[in-house]
């Protein structure tokens, strides 16, 4: 509901997201748009049609909560830049393009995204990279609650993500694919514990590195804890640099901790639990 | 806008979504305008479907602080009538009045609305040998039980819920939301899943001063119900989220539990967590598990608790619906979303993800009643709560 469906209410409080096209400015082949107010619907109909029209960078201004932004968007070269929090659902089945959020990001970033980037500048929220199946995700703070649950990964599409802070419970469940990476670097939970409980559980492939040490109640009964080796720190350094990278942090310092390792002790840890007789 | 669906065409299907909620409480007691609550609900458009909005405020009648505000929804004036026989009989009416609303396109069939300001008449408390509050109880039980069309959206002190079939942004429009003053504010975007969208439905649910916004499904429901009902107090809303503002009302008011207690007994820890705590506390929360086991809330769940004197915003045990908290000086704020807390709290002191059954608490200085102290109950002491007779827990000295 938008002020122009409500003409009989003209007084008082502003009542919701406006149905209007955002403003727009174009410079080159980069557009930017006040998504202030905006309904979600508007604002990503605009920024499909401003990749249509050939930008190759969409800048979103003043961006507070607009679901879905960058979905199904696909093509390599082409970016959004996104100022305040995004919706739910960021990057959900994208295809190509990089996101950069100047800000918090909410629920369900990366929702079985395809290839591209996101770099969220800020913490981010529960179920990140749902599902994703290639592409990389890299955020600044801390996760929440089921991140990179379900994650997989087929021959060259490889899903790598990499969280700065500290994550909840059920970090990489059902995990079939991919490298998921946990720093405990930047957060703003010093005193608590790395992860939540259920990390791993019901992993069935791909790979998860925590900085630092894991108790084994954390960890779900189908994964192998282990100490990263030389093998694995030439699968981690280029993913710790381009976090570092993009977030100013210092490699050196970050690649200094020890590293765990989470694998599956099984590929199909649920085979026999129908299928015995 | 697109026709809803009534009553009776939408109550056979089972729709999943996500609803929406928000509270919002100033710690020095500060009123502040319910446009706050509005505009943070608009954000969360996307979580409702149009079936049900609603707010409540605290501290908005300044003018009658002692008395019991009725907000009543009523489907007919024989409704009507038969509930004000009720209030003739149990109150002093020191005064009834249509509910102010403005004309908001996209809200229609609305009840009845009437709000009365009521004082429980003293000799009938006193030979009942009730306290005020358990007769306001027995009172507002007595309508919505037994008084067909009528229904009592809200009874408590100085606070009032604004609810009904709508966007939460129409709803607060159609209510002038934006002329009341609060210093505390919850609001709810509803997405109704298992039970109808009607307005007696739409959160918030409340009872006294109590009011809970719920965004979930409690499982429970039917152990919680007959649980409560032992107690006096019956589930005739058909709809979940009724449970948990008479188990806060249990629990906090008559139990006199901590409210970190009450906490835990509705989203317990699992048992995993309970072997691995020290003794002292493994031993307090077998107890609590024990004792208050038909009131743990299973299922999923994000509730946000307004009272007079603060807020508790709580999230099930293994965080299956979202929670977000942020702090600006005074003010703490709760909402589904980050965007709805940016939206009117654009740059916070601080911002975070509560953990799963940890409770985010906001307190009034100076408004204690109804939360009763976080002091701390041995385990023998809880089990007062186990016959159900409130005699033994005079006992506990409260701090």
């Amino acid at each position: 509901m938008g002020k122009e469906t409500n003409p009989m209410a003209t007084a008082g409080p502003i009542e919701g997201y406006l149905k209007v096209e955002p403003e727009v400015t174009v410079d080159g082949d980069t557009v930017t748009l006040d998504a202030r107010g905006v309904y979600y619907r508007n604002l990503n109909a605009a920024v499909r049609a401003a990749f249509a029209e050939g930008a190759k960078t969409v800048n979103l201004r003043n961006v507070n909560g607009q679901r879905y932004i960058g979905n199904g968007v696909s093509g390599a070269g082409l970016r959004i830049e996104i100022d305040g929090v995004p919706g739910n659902d960021l990057a959900m089945f994208m295809d190509g393009p990089t996101v950069v959020v100047r800000g918090n990001a909410q629920d369900g970033v990366g929702n079985t995204m395809n290839a591209g980037t996101v770099y969220v500048h800020g913490d981010a929220g529960d179920v990140l990279g749902y599902g994703m199946r290639g592409g990389k995700v890299f955020v600044h703070g801390d996760v929440g609650y089921r991140v990179g649950i379900h994650m997989k990964a087929y021959e060259n599409l490889v899903p790598i993500m990499c969280c700065g802070g500290k994550a909840r419970d059920f970090f990489g469940e059902y995990m079939a694919g991919g490298v998921l990476v946990l720093l405990g670097h930047h957060t703003q939970f010093e005193s608590q514990p790395l992860v939540g409980g259920f990390c791993g559980s019901g992993m069935h492939g791909g790979v998860i590195f925590l900085r630092g040490e894991v108790e084994p109640w954390q960890v779900g009964k189908e994964c192998g804890i282990f100490t990263a080796g030389e093998e694995d720190m030439k699968t981690l350094r280029p993913v710790v640099e381009e976090w570092c990278s993009e977030f100013g942090e210092d490699p050196s310092a970050v690649m200094s901790g020890r590293f765990t390792k989470l694998v599956p002790v099984s590929h199909r840890p649920y085979g026999k639990l129908y299928t015995n007789m | 806008m697109t026709t809803r669906p009534a009553y009776s065409q939408e109550s056979p299907f089972k729709i999943h979504g996500g609803c929406g909620l928000m509270g919002i409480c100033d710690e020095t007691g500060r009123r502040f305008s319910g446009s706050v609550a509005l505009e943070s609900m608009a954000v969360l458009h996307e979580r409702g479907n149009g079936l049900g909005g609603g707010f409540a405020g605290y501290g908005i009648y300044p003018e009658f602080p002692d008395h019991f505000a009725f907000h009543m929804m009523y489907h007919d004036t024989k409704g009507k009538e038969e509930a004000e026989a009720v209030f003739d009989e149990y109150f002093e009416v020191d005064l009834a009045e249509p509910m102010p609303t403005r004309v908001v396109k996209g809200i229609t069939g609305a009840p009845l609305l009437w709000r009365y300001f009521l004082r429980p008449y003293t000799h009938k408390v006193e030979s009942a040998e009730m306290t005020p509050e358990d007769y306001v109880v027995h009172v507002v039980m007595l309508i919505n039980s037994t008084i067909d069309g009528a229904f009592v959206a809200s009874s408590g002190k100085n606070m009032g819920a604004f609810k009904g079939v709508g966007y939460p942004e129409e709803i607060g429009h159609y209510f002038l939301l934006d002329e009341y003053e609060g210093h505390t504010w919850v609001g709810h975007n509803r997405f109704p899943t298992n039970t109808p969208g009607w307005w007696g439905g739409a959160h918030p649910f409340t009872l006294l001063d109590w009011s809970i916004v719920h965004n979930g499904e409690i499982s429970s429901y039917g152990i919680n119900s007959r649980y409560l009902e032992q107690f006096g107090y019956k589930c005739t809303l058909g709809t979940d989220t009724e449970v948990a503002a008479y188990l806060f009302d249990l629990l906090l008011r008559r139990h006199r539990l901590p409210l970190s207690l009450a906490c835990k007994a509705l989203a317990s820890p699992l048992w995993s967590e309970i072997d691995r705590m020290p003794e002292e506390q493994r031993e307090l929360m077998t107890t609590l598990r024990a004792v208050y086991g038909p009131a743990m809330l299973n299922g999923p769940f994000a509730i946000v608790l307004g009272f007079n004197g603060g807020m508790v915003a709580l999230n099930d045990r293994i965080k299956l619906r979202p929670l977000v908290a942020a702090r600006k000086g005074d003010v703490l704020m709760v909402a589904s979303e980050e965007s709805a807390i940016r939206e009117v709290m654009p740059d916070p002191d601080s911002l975070w993800a509560p953990k799963a059954g940890e409770p985010v608490v906001a307190r009034i200085k100076g408004m204690d009643w109804p939360i009763h102290g976080d002091l701390h109950l041995a385990p023998s002491e809880i089990s007062c709560a186990v016959t159900g007779v409130e005699d033994s827990c005079d006992t506990v000295e409260v701090s």
